[in-house]
C-alpha cells in the first residue's frame, strides 16, 4: 500500500476531486449544462465522421433550401451542406477554444501570476502595469486591430517556413488562421488569469507551509509549482469555464469580419457573417431563411449559455461558503 | 487617499503615451500604406511618394511620434488619412456624441429592468422564481447580438410597426429603443446577478435584524435600507459600461445603421486610418481611466468605512 492511498483511506476514502465531482453532479441543471458542451464539442471533434457532405461541395441545382431528408438543416446560398458546415465549424471553435486557453490564459496568465505574486517587488510593477495598458484598451477593438495588423505578418511567415522547408499546406490547412485568433486573443485572455493567481499567491505566499518548505531550503520553483499552485487550481478552473464562453464568441466576431478563419474553411463567425452580408442582411436573412442564422447562432448560444450555469456551478462547489 | 488619487492620476499620462505608442508600432507593422488605399491603385509612384511626404509618413517612427503627442498636447490631433481635409477631432465628435447617447440610453434599460429584477429574485430566494428569473436572464445574456438585433427589428418593426427598423435620429426618437433593448437587456442580466447577490448579503446583515426589530415597516426596511445598500457594489458596473462605449456596441451600431464611434473605429483600422483610430484608442483608455477613478473616489464619499490606500 502506497502512501497516497493511506491518505485518501485517513480521509474517509474520497479525494478532494471526487467530493467535487459528487457535489457538481448533485445540480442537475449545471450536469446536464457540461453533457451538452462535451455533446457539442464531441459533434465538432468527430466531424469527419458525421459529415453527411463535403463543407466545400456546392451544388447550385439546390441552394437556399430548408431542412430536408438529404440536408438536415437545409443548404446555404451556394447549395453547401449546413448541418455539415455546422460540425465543421465547432471543430474550428474546439481547437481555438483549446489554444487560447492553453497558450493565453494558462500559461501566461498562471506563470506570470505566480511570479509577480511570489516575488513582488518590481517583477509584479511591471507585469501588472503592462497589464493595465493591455486592459485599458477596449475590447473588441484591440482584438480586431491585433487581427487586421498581424495576420498578413503571420501568412508571410508561414509561407516563407512552407518555402524553405519541407512542410506543405501551412496556410491552406488553416494552421494560419488559429495562430493569428490565439494572438489575437492573447492579450486579453491573461491578465484576467493573472490578476486571480497573484491575489491567491499574495495570500498564500506567507502561510506557514510555505514559510517552512522555505525554512528546510526547498527551490522557488518547486514551492511556486508544487506547494502553491495547487492550492490555486479551483479558482483558476472557476474562472476558465467563465471565459470559454467569451472565447468561442471572440472568434465569432473575429471570422464575421472576415478577419478569423478563411473561407472556404467553415467556422461558425464565417457562416454568420457570409449569410447576413457583414450584418447588412440579417433581418432578411432571419425571416427569409431561419435556419441558415440560426443553426451557427445556437451553437454559440448554447456554448456561452452553459458555460456560464458550470462556472456558476464550479463556483458553488468549490467555495461553499461565498454564496 | 490623496496621495492614492495622485498617484493614480500621475500614472494615467504615462499609461496614455504607452497605449499611443502601441497604435503608432501597430501603425508601421500595418500592411498597406495609407497613401496608396487613398490615391487608388493607379496612381504613380511619384504621386504616392509626395502624399507620403505630405503626410508626414517617410519621417522615422519616433519622430512621428513626438510630432503627434506635441501636437495633441495643443489639442490637434491631426488629420484623417481616408477623409481628406477633415480633422480626426471633427470625425470623432458628433460620433461621440451619439455613441454616448445609445450608451446611455442601454443603461437605462439596464438598470430599470435589472436592479428591481435582482432585488425581486434575492426577496424570493428559496422558492422557484429565483432561480426562474436567474435562469431566463442568463439565457438572454448568452444570446448572440447576431440573432437579438435581427428579431427584435423583425418583429416589432417589420411585423408590428411599433418602432423605426433602423437609423439614428438622436436620444430623444424612436429609433434609439431597438439598438437600446439590444445592448440593454444582456446588461440587465449582470445587473440581476450582482443586485441579487448584494442584496442577499445585505439582507444577512445585523443593522437589517435591527431595523426589524425595532419595528419599522417592511417597506422603508426594503428600500430604504437593504436596497440602498445593495445598490453599492453595483457602482462599479455601471462606471465600467458606460466606458465602454469604443467596441462594446459595435455590431449594434453594424446592423441598426448608427453612426457612432464603435463603427468609425472599425472603418478605421480597415482603411488604416492611423490617426483616427490613435485618437480613438486615446479617448477609449482615458474614458476608463477616469471612470476606474471616479468610482474609487465615489466610493469613499457613499460608504465612508472604505479607505483608499
Amino acid at each position: 500500500m502506497n502512501t497516497d492511498s493511506v491518505t485518501s483511506e485517513l480521509r474517509g476514502s474520497r479525494s478532494h476531486w471526487q467530493q467535487v465531482w459528487a457535489n457538481f453532479r448533485r445540480r442537475r441543471l449545471a450536469f446536464i449544462s457540461l453533457v451538452i458542451v462535451a455533446i457539442i464539442y464531441l459533434l465538432g471533434i468527430i466531424a469527419p465522421l458525421i459529415q453527411t457532405h463535403d463543407y466545400q461541395e456546392t451544388n447550385i441545382g439546390k441552394t437556399q433550401q430548408g431542412p430536408d431528408n438529404e440536408n438536415w438543416l437545409g443548404t446555404d446560398r451556394l447549395g453547401r451542406d449546413i448541418y455539415t458546415r455546422v460540425v465543421w465549424g465547432i471543430q474550428t471553435t474546439v481547437i481555438i477554444t483549446a489554444t487560447t486557453l492553453i497558450t493565453g490564459s494558462l500559461f501566461l496568465g498562471v506563470t506570470m501570476g505566480l511570479m509577480a505574486g511570489y516575488f513582488r517587488g518590481w517583477i509584479d510593477a511591471v507585469i501588472m502595469r503592462i497589464g493595465e495598458v493591455i486592459s485599458a484598451f477596449p475590447d473588441i477593438l484591440l482584438i480586431i486591430l491585433l487581427a487586421a495588423t498581424l495576420r498578413p505578418k503571420i501568412v508571410e511567415l508561414a509561407r516563407a517556413i512552407e518555402d524553405s522547408t519541407n512542410i506543405t499546406g501551412l496556410v491552406s490547412s488553416g494552421v494560419v488562421d488559429y495562430l493569428v485568433i490565439g494572438v489575437a486573443l492573447l492579450p486579453l485572455s491573461w491578465f484576467g488569469m493573472m490578476r486571480l493567481v497573484r491575489g491567491q499567491v499574495l495570500a498564500l505566499r506567507d502561510a506557514e507551509y510555505v514559510e517552512a518548505a522555505r525554512a528546510i531550503g526547498t527551490s522557488t520553483p518547486r514551492i511556486l509549482f508544487r506547494h502553491i499552485l495547487p492550492n490555486v487550481v479551483s479558482p483558476v478552473i472557476v474562472s476558465v469555464s467563465f471565459g470559454i464562453g467569451a472565447i468561442a464568441l471572440s472568434e465569432v466576431v473575429l471570422s464575421f469580419f472576415g478577419l478569423g478563419v478563411q473561407p472556404p474553411r467553415p467556422s461558425l463567425g464565417v457562416m454568420i457573417g457570409e449569410v447576413t452580408a457583414r450584418g447588412g442582411a440579417s433581418v432578411s436573412v432571419l425571416r427569409d431563411h431561419p435556419e441558415q442564422l440560426l443553426a451557427p447562432i445556437i451553437v454559440v448560444w448554447l456554448l456561452i449559455f452553459c458555460w456560464n450555469i458550470v462556472g456558476d456551478a464550479l463556483n458553488d462547489v468549490f467555495n461553499p461558503r461565498a454564496r | 487617499m490623496l496621495v492614492y488619487i495622485l498617484r493614480r492620476l500621475l500614472w494615467t499620462p504615462v499609461l496614455l503615451l504607452l497605449a499611443a505608442f502601441f497604435v503608432f508600432f501597430m501603425g508601421t507593422v500595418a500592411p498597406g500604406d495609407p497613401a496608396e488605399l487613398r490615391l487608388g491603385n493607379r496612381a504613380t509612384p511619384e504621386r504616392v511618394d509626395r502624399l507620403r511626404e505630405q503626410l508626414g509618413l517617410n519621417d522615422p517612427l519616433p519622430i512621428r511620434y513626438m510630432r503627434f503627442i506635441g501636437n495633441a498636447l495643443k489639442g490637434d490631433l491631426g488629420e484623417s488619412y481616408v477623409f481628406q481635409g477633415k480633422t480626426v477631432t471633427s470625425l470623432i465628435g458628433p460620433r461621440l456624441l451619439v455613441s454616448v447617447q445609445l450608451n446611455i440610453a442601454a443603461s437605462i434599460v439596464a438598470l430599470s429592468v435589472g436592479l428591481p429584477l435582482g432585488f425581486y429574485a434575492a426577496k424570493r430566494q428559496g422558492t422557484k422564481t429565483d432561480p426562474a428569473i436567474l435562469i431566463s436572464m442568463l439565457i438572454l445574456y448568452a444570446m448572440p447580438v447576431f440573432f437579438t438585433a435581427p428579431f427584435l427589428i423583425l418583429f416589432f418593426a417589420v411585423k408590428l410597426h411599433w418602432v423605426p427598423a433602423s437609423g439614428w435620429n438622436g436620444m430623444f426618437s424612436t429609433q434609439v429603443i431597438l439598438p437600446a433593448l439590444t445592448i440593454g437587456i444582456p446588461g440587465a442580466a449582470i445587473f440581476v446577478r450582482h443586485m441579487r447577490a448584494s442584496t442577499l448579503e445585505v439582507i444577512g446583515q445585523e443593522y437589517i435584524r435591527t431595523a426589524r426589530a425595532k419595528g419599522m415597516s417592511n417597506f422603508v426596511i426594503n428600500y430604504r435600507h437593504v436596497a440602498r445598500n445593495a445598490f453599492l457594489p453595483i457602482l462599479t458596473l455601471l462606471g465600467f459600461t458606460l466606458a465602454g462605449i469604443f467596441g462594446g456596441s459595435l455590431i449594434v451600431e453594424l446592423i441598426y445603421g448608427i453612426p457612432g464611434v464603435s463603427r468609425l473605429s472599425l472603418d478605421a483600422i480597415f482603411q488604416r486610418d492611423f490617426p483616427v483610430l490613435t485618437a480613438l484608442v486615446l479617448l477609449g483608455s482615458l474614458m476608463l481611466v477616469l471612470a476606474n477613478l471616479i468610482i474609487d473616489i465615489a466610493y469613499t464619499i457613499i460608504d465612508p468605512r472604505i479607505r483608499l490606500k
